[in-house]
């Protein structure tokens, strides 16, 4: 095996496309901004700058790790050049990071503290310019950018957006969208991507916290929240919680101690939105027309398909997704009732907010989803009502929806949402659950950039694809109108990985973090004592008691 | 004389070669006006126009411009390299140079030196109380070497029978017929052909590498992308000798197996923009461009980009990505661009000048070229000399030539016999380099050393009353503005340089802002991410080095050189002065007091050093002090 000294110690060369991945395996965490595995290498922050037995300085994450290497990571010289490199970052950087939605859990600001930065000797002249509040996922403050470009290629390369890019020259270069236009005039998706990417808090979520504690303080207003799948299994990091784990009954507790009134389950909306997908499915199927169908669950998505595929209008499922069902069944439920209903949807997403505000989600005219949080804002709603979240004793949610499904809860995952519908159509064949852990290996599991599976339906072989992010979905849409591909189903999550690494999921999350958020997901279905809508008594009960044959007004964009 | 056929063999072109000599033998006279874009400026196309009427009118001389004449040919050349003398207007064949000429000269040059054969005394180049008639005569010229001028000035660049006429695309010829293409990249490597713009990295060395890659769709590409301030080496070959540049990029392709070439010239060069298109739509029309060159099975298609005037474009990736549409910033490395380069395939990258040496090599071997030059940088660099010298223009000299031969002997001294103070090379990238360093060869390693580099050839003569910190400032400023942003210590950290050097111009510097001046550009030499960065700080850092004296100057509110206009004080010679009052009348900040024929006095606290007193003062008793 091929070695290099780093730092006087021999370590292994394993196949490291860089030299920066070897040290970071070495034990050394060299501090970065802008170097992410998942994206191409940059290399414009400096951050990660080595030193050979020349004393040439480099960086070392675009530097290719050559047997026999010797690298020092730790000079003098070094230290003193990233924490000038710091320094100049902080020279034309807002600093008023007391009053910072990013505080605590900004990547700027640890590696100050890190490098030991304890005073910057210039003073900051940089023009200030206007925040961009136009869209409701997201907020840009170019003042907090420090230019490290992650956003810019991961809603190119991740994305296929490219919304986002770079203008003007030296140190009046600005990320920015074409011509300086409003964010929400743009081809953004709104999936917080670069949201999830940017070290500081140059693009944030955009609020609703407000308009729910107004709600809240209403006498006059119930306030009925439903939590996303992939939210339980991210909301607690910001509480110390270990990463992944299932936190779902500890947040129903905080929320009901916020105020609110009713507490419910998004993935119960995942149960409805298997049973009209499914049966969306067999139906065009059987008259053959509008194949392959596409999911319509990730709003990222269907706004991705607005721009880019509006030709596959008709192919994309008329189904409302979860957080769309629930609600229009929710104010449905509580029509009657003597107050106002306020629902408030919790979500591991950014466009969601967007979603929301479409009017094909609203039941006449009115908007279903009050108003929609993500896990961060939920989190941070929890802290300023001080509540001690790792403390709370785990409470169930509310009834009538108060089961759902392993298949409703694995919708925050990639292929969850086929692997539901999937073990929903197995049933209606068979009968029976001894399918499960054959879907479960059929291939809709994994971080493969597209999945492909099939199954028999009567003679029929149903060919399934399963992709997430955008730029793979674009991709493999061109393939498919060029003829090369063929599918009769196909998922599509915007983000990669699915819900669980949605734009409103907490930041900072590492690989690790991202793992044990997949492995959680997964978890909480396996310990599901209901692994399929099909098992779901509410369900039944619901389209028995409250939908009463108006799924299209309730549970569809388009009749 | 165009020649209208299209070229199918080896013997068509050395036909179409003859053709073209015997055509231009024919011109019993030949008019050539500098048509650089100096000399343009300075009214070259209104003496072109005169000259061709002034022909029309005589009998039995047809002028046409740009077609066949019968005796008398008036050319629009390129540049001379003269440039400080123009408008030039060379006449052929006495090879008579006549400078700073006027429209309302050419009557006079017509009658006497065309029609009757004598030179007119008053238009040549006199120094030192002699006159020079021949132009190879005049000091400027007969101590340069010019090889890749050769033909700058020389010939008509917008026709490609005058380009060979003088024996052009018989490089390419002789490789296509004789050699093979591996033979073509031993000869240039063997000649050690370093490229002419910055690196002087091994030519050869880098068509090898591209040779060698497995993929098969390759790229030449040019680097017309000239953005040094004050250098223009590159824009006189091509507006002046076009098809050489050509030729050298066939070659290139030729040795490489490249199929299509991009020439990448920046907006600001319209002229050179228009003759390289000219030069390839003729190329094209007699197929030496295109499918099948000379019946061969070789095919070499030849587009232009034009820059959008950055200077990162110059960096490799930058250019490649701007060619591709992408924002013209360098990336990181690997993978070079001789693997990845242009539209993600091998691409040779050389600029203008290192192309247009190679059909010489081509021809005349390796030997020859090395024999020219020093052994570590062989044949010879065109440099741009401009500044405080009296012969500011465009030479070429052997490598290893020295400074003091540059300045001295071809530049003909400090303007105004001031005393030489620095000369910065190599533009924002380059160093200075002082007088103790006069003696140092011009070449790729010894400059090195020096903490300068060759750079494109920009050479800028500073006297005395250049100040250091100012120069440093300037190229700062030039620096800053065109760093792409990417990288934080070249896109902050000479932002952070430059407000340091700007506070220290107006007398606002601290003693601190030395160091940390030193310790920035350090950081930016070792950290920046291209080429560029990494040589943003070393016009700051070399005159730091070499007149620290003059910054510590600065923080005493003293600028040595008196052209720092916040750190002048200006001050009446109170013998000299009349009191005549016409400065304080003038003074529009009422600065200046005094009584009516008694010496004034200047108020420095209102002073805005304007200097409007020193031009209205009748009787010159206001001046800087010093």
């Amino acid at each position: 095996m091929d070695f290099i000294t780093i730092d006087s110690r021999c370590v292994p060369l394993e196949g490291e496309k860089n030299l920066l991945s070897v040290i970071r395996k070495a034990g050394i965490d060299l501090p970065t901004f802008c170097y992410h595995s998942e994206l191409s290498i940059y290399g414009a922050c400096r951050m990660c700058v080595v030193e050979d037995e020349r004393g040439r300085v480099f960086a070392s994450c675009s530097e290719q790790p050559r047997p026999g290497m010797v690298i020092k990571t730790n000079t003098i010289k070094l230290q003193n050049y990233r924490k000038l490199i710091m320094e100049l970052l902080l020279s034309s950087h807002c600093r008023d990071c007391t009053t910072c939605h990013k505080n605590g859990i900004c990547t700027l600001q640890s590696l100050a503290y890190k490098l030991g930065v304890d005073a910057v000797r210039f003073t900051n002249n940089k023009e200030e310019q206007p925040l961009d509040f136009s869209s409701p996922s997201i907020v840009r403050d170019p003042n907090k950018c420090i230019l490290c470009g992650d956003c810019v290629r991961t809603c190119a390369e991740v994305q296929g957006v490219g919304a986002l890019d770079f203008a003007f020259r030296g140190s009046k270069m600005q990320v920015m969208p074409a011509f300086n236009k409003d964010i929400n005039d743009t081809e953004c998706v709104g999936c917080g991507q670069c949201r999830v990417v940017c070290p500081t808090a140059a693009i944030t979520i955009k609020k609703d916290e407000d308009r729910v504690w107004e709600a809240l303080n209403d006498p006059n207003t119930r306030v009925v929240a439903q939590i996303a799948p992939a939210v339980r299994i991210a909301v607690g990091d910001s509480f110390g919680i270990p990463k992944g784990e299932n936190s779902m009954g500890k947040l129903v507790s905080a929320l009901r101690r916020i105020g609110f009134d009713k507490v419910f389950d998004t993935s119960f909306g995942a149960d409805l939105t298997v049973y009209e997908e499914s049966a969306e499915l067999v139906e065009r199927l059987t008259k053959n027309e509008n194949l392959p169908l596409f999911t319509s669950c990730c709003p990222g998505w269907v706004k991705f398909s607005d721009y880019k595929f509006p030709e596959l209008k008709e192919n994309i499922s008329s189904c409302r997704s979860p957080q769309g069902m629930f609600s229009a069944v929710l104010k449905d439920y509580f029509k009657d009732d003597e107050k106002k209903t306020f629902v408030v949807s919790i979500m591991p997403c950014t466009a969601k907010k967007g979603e929301a505000l479409r009017p094909e989600n609203h039941t006449d005219g009115v908007q279903d989803t009050d108003a929609v949080i993500t896990t961060a804002e939920a989190a941070r709603m929890i802290r300023k009502a001080a509540i001690k979240f790792e403390e709370l004793d785990e409470e169930a949610v509310d009834m009538p929806f108060g089961i759902a499904s392993g298949g409703g809860v694995i919708f925050g995952v990639t292929g969850g949402v086929t692997e539901a519908v999937l073990r929903k159509i197995c049933y209606d064949k068979d009968n029976n659950l001894s399918e499960l852990s054959r879907i479960e290996f059929s291939g809709v599991r994994g971080l493969d950039s597209v999945k492909e599976t099939s199954i028999m339906l009567g003679d029929r072989e149903v060919k399934i694809a399963i992709v997430h992010g955008l730029g793979v979905a674009s991709q493999l849409i061109e393939e498919m109108k060029a003829g090369k591909r063929h599918y009769d189903f196909v998922e599509v999550m915007a983000c990669r990985r699915g819900c669980v690494m949605g734009g409103g999921q907490p930041v900072p999350a590492g690989p690790k973090t991202k793992k044990a958020r997949v492995k959680g997901l997964y978890k909480v279905d396996t310990g599901s004592q209901v692994r399929t809508s099909n098992e779901n008594p509410m369900v039944e009960v619901i389209y028995r008691d409250i939908i009463k044959g108006r799924e299209h007004e309730l549970l569809h964009t388009r009749h | 004389m165009a020649v209208n056929f299209s070229l199918k063999s080896r013997e068509d072109l050395q036909k179409a070669r003859s053709e073209s000599k015997a055509q231009m033998v024919a011109d019993d006279c030949r008019i050539l006006i500098c048509a650089g874009t100096g000399c343009l400026a300075g009214g070259s196309q209104e003496i072109c126009d005169r000259f061709t009427e002034l022909s029309k009118d005589v009998k039995n001389v047809s002028v046409e411009f740009g077609k066949e004449i019968a005796h008398v040919g008036v050319k629009k050349s390129g540049c001379h390299g003269f440039c400080e003398m123009g408008p030039l207007v060379r006449i052929e064949p006495m090879n008579i140079l006549y400078i700073k000429v006027k429209p309302e000269d050419c009557q006079e040059i017509f009658e006497k030196t065309i029609l009757r054969g004598e030179p007119v005394e008053r238009l040549v180049y006199e120094i030192d109380g002699v006159k020079y008639e021949a132009q190879e005569d005049i000091p400027f010229y007969a101590k340069q070497t010019r090889l890749v001028l050769k033909n700058c000035g020389h010939i008509d660049a917008e026709h490609i029978s005058e380009y060979l006429a003088v024996g052009g695309y018989s490089a390419i010829e002789k490789a296509l017929f004789d050699m093979k293409p591996d033979e073509v990249v031993d000869v240039v490597e063997e000649a050690n052909l370093r490229g002419r713009g910055g690196g002087g990295f091994q030519t050869g060395y880098k068509w090898r590498q591209v040779a060698r890659q497995p993929e098969k769709i390759r790229y030449v590409v040019c680097n017309g992308d000239e953005g040094d301030p004050g250098a223009f080496m590159d824009r006189s070959i091509m507006e002046g000798d076009p098809h050489k540049m050509i030729e050298g990029m066939m070659l290139a392709a030729y040795a490489t197996g490249a199929q299509e070439g991009y020439i990448y010239v920046r907006a600001e060069y319209p002229l050179a923009i228009s003759r390289l298109k000219t030069a390839i739509a003729q190329a094209e029309e007699m197929q030496l461009l295109g499918d099948h060159i000379l019946g061969t099975d070789f095919s070499f298609k030849l587009h232009i980009n034009r820059g959008a005037g950055a200077f990162v474009c110059g960096e490799g990736s930058a250019l490649t990505a701007s060619i591709e549409g992408e924002r013209g910033m360098p990336r990181t490395k690997p993978p070079r661009t001789v693997e990845q380069g242009l539209f993600g395939k091998p691409t040779v990258l050389n600029n203008v000048e290192t192309y247009a040496n190679v059909p010489m090599i081509v021809e005349n071997g390796a030997a020859w070229f090395k024999s020219i030059g020093t052994e570590g940088s062989p044949g010879t660099k065109a440099f741009a000399l401009t500044g405080s010298v009296n012969n500011t223009g465009l030479i070429e000299v052997p490598m290893g030539t020295t400074l003091r031969e540059v300045i001295y002997d071809i530049g003909g001294g400090v303007k105004g016999g001031g005393a030489f103070k620095a000369v910065q090379i190599g533009g924002p990238s380059g160093g200075c380099l002082v007088d103790a360093d006069l003696d140092i060869q011009l070449d790729f390693d010894s400059l090195k050393k020096r903490g300068a580099m060759i750079g494109s050839g920009g050479l800028v003569v500073m006297d005395e009353n250049s100040c250091m910190v100012e120069v440093a400032r300037f190229f700062m400023n030039f620096t800053q503005n065109e760093s792409c942003g990417k990288c934080v210590p070249c896109r902050e950290g000479t932002m952070r340089m430059l407000e340091i050097l700007e506070r220290m111009v107006i007398g606002e510097g601290k003693e601190e802002d030395l160091d940390m001046l030193e310790e920035l550009g350090h950081a930016i030499t070792d950290t920046a991410l291209c080429g560029l960065g990494k040589s943003a700080a070393l016009p700051v850092l070399s005159t730091l080095a070499n007149f620290r004296d003059e910054y510590i100057a600065h923080i005493n509110r003293k600028c040595p050189a008196g052209s720092c206009e916040k750190l002048r004080s200006y001050v009446i010679d109170a013998d000299a002065c009349k009191g005549c009052s016409k400065c304080a009348r003038n003074c529009p900040v009422e600065a200046i007091d005094g009584v009516i024929k008694e010496p004034y006095q200047i108020n420095q606290e209102k002073c805005i050093k304007c200097g409007a007193c020193v031009d209205t003062c009748p009787f010159g008793a206001i001046h800087i002090a010093s």
